[in-house]
């Protein structure tokens, strides 16, 4: 193991120190115990807070902002040497921590690339330039001839998102469409026959999706050496601290129901009433009048039914009693029971899956026929007033509430709606419709008891 | 299941009325039975073709033959008493042929390969996370009807008749065009899905090898239509320019397709509710009360002998591209109101996934007793989903055949012949043509860079 980036610097990168590393192996470096789980603690909040941002559906520009600033109030360090290497220890501290599986996984290699993306766009053109030849990217310029016969194509899809090419200075690469699957699937690039033409300031994408897979393939293979002797070696040492820091930062999960262990099927249609966030209580309502809903539906209501309390059988009992008025009981039995079970762990691969998070169900695309995903963010105006009107929330709220979800800010949303519906704050926020059922479930049992 | 058996019988009334002199002793009863599947598994479906397709040329002599490949695909069966028996795997193409004709599978679906024999999975599932895992798939669309019944008023449900049909064949049209010249894909096989809608699977070795992340790109790429049950506007379209992508799909299937068809045969103006769904689309409340005044004062003094949707769209036309009205929402409104309606709407879900599986080519829909033929997407305007030949009229045909001695394919005596025969030549050999030469390059390249290393 060695100190990241000491070796094999390229010429054009002399005289320019990128003060952002590309992690590419561990450093070999003495850490305090304390630090190692005071640094990592630090990139955590930066993770959360990009995470946080992308689930309000924040802008590019407005990400740019938000990294920046918490990068620099969280992950400073009072000696100016020890800047790199806070960096460097806590990435490679949360590699540990988030390898263990592919969820874990998942969130972390999402947050790391989004940070690693924000700060690179930061750069200098010399800097980003210099972290460029460090990737080594065997892609060549179009050429004059080339540019010429595809400038039209070039220059509408430059309209078409807002921007202008001027002629003289734009340097487009051609790459394999695959390499750059972001500019993919928003349609930023113009792709003929498998090539995709980046512009020099798309360049970036390219670099993330480099980040992006040496990551990925880095963090299985420390699953495999975390399973295979670091956590035996370290079990008392790092192992605990490593267990903890997964848990302490993303909030429960509600995969098991614990306050309150359990709601039976005579009591749903009270609480869904009562207790049930927006997203959730439309979707029981949709399904006790057109006895259907389609599989986005299911899992969001469902898996939030398990984490209420909602037992396996009863669970199966409630959806066979609605689908069973539509699809008939035998189809039912036949092609939907086996879902439910599998969400309970029964099938398949036996995972025990969790409820869904407001993150999950904010970023979900409902399409056709869909009843799933965040009311506040996919519902237009006038179906969510309405909405909130059935729940009670009162004019001056309403328009709180509004106003907050035409600035993306859909869980404060939520949260103010929740505040008006029970007449009482909410401090923490929304982060999970679990979360709310709880929290509501409190407030109501203490006014029941004050009676 | 009274009307899938009134389908059922329709499809059986035309076929009298093609072939009248057909002797009533060689009908064959309506319906989708075990019996007759055994049958046409037994005589008529294209094991060997499946067989050479799924091995991609890794079943020839060639010495990088990979010769574990077809054995690592996961085949999938749902049997008749709705068992469903997944991760099976076959050595040859006799296993599987065999055990197709055993198991007589009401369904037969196919999976991605995986890095290990499927149905050793648990002997490898111990080795950590990355024991088990799909190493290729082909990139696959499932496009469906029942998607499109917010903007269909002939059928719904899984219904699909000839007005409605035709957005199928624009689905086909915009994406073919897009996976060729776009993507640079050749290999690109489209199948009718045996009811209410059609199957692309997309081969070139490179659409294989995708990983899950740029699957969801490309399925990004095509997804326009972005509505839910809960709000109005179903496609937005912002900036100052298409992507020519969305251009051309516009200009060249689109616009003509709603203008000059989807118009009419879906009556989209005929009355007030299906003409407030257009006006809904349009931001601009001066505009949709002037059209609205309009329509509702014709209803009483139409006389005229033009189409009333074709005349109101005009209107509309008019107002919204005329000259004074500004600002970039509403110049795209009328696009977005074609998008809306004809652009093709994917099942996203089936596209992103490397490990979704999706029913084989020649299966028979259990329901109406169709098969599951190949669609040719230059001629897709012609494909008619109800005279797809039916379980009961192939046999019908068979036992016209009689017991011949002669030798030769039994699927070609009977109206299977055609779709087989496209399979072979439009898609199978130009496929098989390329894995050759996919495997011979990357033979070639291998021993040179071994000749290298020997020289050292």
């Amino acid at each position: 193991m060695e100190v990241v980036r000491s070796q094999r610097r390229s010429p054009a990168s002399d005289g320019v120190v990128p003060t952002l590393p590309l992690y590419r192996s561990a450093p070999q470096l003495e850490v305090r115990l304390e630090d190692f789980e005071l640094f990592a603690i630090d990139r955590l909040r930066v993770l959360k807070g990009i995470s946080d941002a992308l689930s309000r559906g924040k802008k590019p520009d407005e990400m740019e902002t938000l990294v920046r600033d918490l990068w620099k109030t969280i992950m400073s360090h009072a000696q100016a040497s020890e800047v790199m290497n806070k960096d460097i220890i806590s990435h490679f501290v949360l590699r540990l921590v988030y390898c263990r599986t592919e969820e874990l996984r998942k969130w972390f290699l999402s947050m790391e690339t989004t940070l690693f993306r924000y700060r690179f766009r930061l750069e200098s053109p010399q800097v980003q330039r210099a972290l460029m030849a460090e990737f080594d990217l065997p892609y060549k310029a179009v050429s004059k001839a080339e540019f010429e016969s595809v400038k039209e194509k070039l220059s509408q899809v430059a309209r078409s998102i807002g921007q202008y090419i001027s002629n003289a200075d734009t340097i487009f690469y051609k790459v394999p469409f695959e390499e750059v699957p972001e500019l993919v699937a928003s349609r930023r690039v113009f792709i003929l026959k498998g090539h995709a033409y980046v512009a020099m300031n798309q360049v970036v994408s390219l670099i993330v999706t480099q980040f992006r897979s040496h990551l990925s393939k880095a963090l299985v293979l420390t699953n495999r050496k975390w399973t295979s002797t670091i956590r035996e070696r370290e079990k008392d040492r790092l192992t605990p601290v490593v267990e903890a820091l997964s848990t302490s930062y993303l909030g429960p999960d509600y995969s098991q129901p614990r306050e309150f262990a359990e709601i039976s099927l005579k009591d749903i249609d009270q609480v869904a009433k009562s207790s049930f966030p927006l997203c959730m209580h439309h979707l029981f309502e949709k399904l006790r009048e057109d006895h259907h809903l389609k599989h986005g539906g299911r899992m969001q209501l469902g898996l939030f039914l398990k984490g209420v309390g909602l037992k396996l059988d009863d669970a199966l009992a409630f959806w066979k009693a609605e689908f069973s008025r539509k699809v008939g009981a035998e189809r039912f039995d036949k092609e939907y029971a086996y879902s439910i079970r599998h969400n309970y762990g029964k099938e398949g691969k036996r995972t025990d899956y969790t409820p869904y998070s407001c993150q999950k169900i904010i970023s979900s695309t409902p399409g056709v026929g869909d009843h799933h995903g965040c009311p506040f963010r996919h519902f237009s105006e006038e179906n969510l007033r309405a909405a909130l009107g059935k729940m009670g929330v009162g004019n001056r709220a309403m328009e709180d509430v509004i106003d907050k979800v035409r600035n993306k800010h859909y869980q404060l949303a939520c949260t103010l709606t929740f505040e008006a519906v029970h007449g009482s704050s909410c401090d923490t926020g929304i982060n999970h419709p679990n979360q709310y059922f709880i929290d509501s479930q409190k407030i109501l049992q203490k006014n029941n008891s004050m009676v | 299941m009274p009307r899938e058996e009134s389908e059922n019988g329709r499809d059986d009334m035309l076929i009298d009325g093609c072939e009248p002199e057909q002797p009533r002793g060689n009908s064959v009863p309506d319906g989708f039975n075990t019996n007759y599947l055994k049958v046409y598994y037994g005589k008529l479906f294209p094991h060997h073709d499946i067989f050479k397709w799924m091995s991609y040329g890794n079943d020839g002599k060639h010495p990088a033959c990979d010769r574990s490949y077809f054995g690592r695909r996961e085949f999938s069966f749902t049997l008749d008493n709705d068992i469903y028996l997944r991760f099976q795997s076959f050595n040859s193409a006799s296993e599987l042929e065999n055990s197709i004709n055993e198991k007589c599978p009401v369904k037969i679906d196919i999976g991605p390969v995986y890095n290990v024999d499927p149905a050793k999975r648990h002997a490898y599932a111990q080795a950590g996370d990355n024991g088990f895992a799909p190493v290729e798939r082909e990139l696959i669309f499932d496009v469906d009807i029942t998607d499109y019944d917010d903007v269909r008023y002939c059928c719904s449900g899984a219904d699909v008749c000839l007005d409605c049909w035709p957005l199928m064949t624009v689905a086909v049209k915009v994406i073919d065009t897009t996976l060729r010249d776009d993507f640079g894909f050749n290999h690109v096989l489209w199948v009718y899905s045996g009811r209410r809608g059609v199957h692309c699977w997309v081969c070139d070795e490179k659409a294989r090898r995708l990983n899950n992340e740029q699957r969801a790109a490309i399925a990004d790429y095509f997804h326009v239509y972005k509505g839910n049950e809960n709000s109005h506007k179903k496609v937005s379209l912002t900036g100052h320019a298409l992507h020519p992508f969305l251009a051309r799909s516009y200009t060249e299937v689109l616009k003509g397709f709603f203008e000059e068809k989807l118009l009419s045969s879906q009556n989209l103006f005929s009355n007030e509710e299906r003409f407030e769904k257009i006006l809904e689309m349009i931001p601009d409340e001066s505009i949709t009360s002037e059209l609205r005044g309009k329509w509702q004062e014709s209803r009483r003094s139409s006389i005229s002998k033009e189409d009333i949707n074709v005349v109101r769209w005009g209107q509309l036309k008019q107002m919204l591209q005329s000259g004074k009205q500004k600002g970039q929402g509403l110049r795209r409104c009328v696009e977005e109101i074609v998008f809306s309606y004809a652009y093709p709407r994917l099942d996203m879900e089936v596209s992103k996934h490397m490990n979704h599986l999706l029913k084989a080519p020649f299966c028979i829909h259990p329901k109406t007793g169709r098969v599951c033929i190949p669609i040719d997407p230059n001629h897709c305007e012609e494909f008619d989903p109800t005279t797809v030949p039916t379980l009961s009229k192939l046999l019908g045909e068979l036992n016209m055949g009689g017991v011949k001695a002669d030798g030769g394919d039994e699927w070609d005596k009977t109206s299977l012949g055609k779709s087989v025969r496209y399979f072979r030549s439009s898609f199978l050999q130009p496929l098989l043509k390329s894995c050759k030469e996919e495997i011979e390059s990357s033979y070639s390249a291998k021993l040179q860079e071994s000749k290298n290393s020997l020289s050292w």
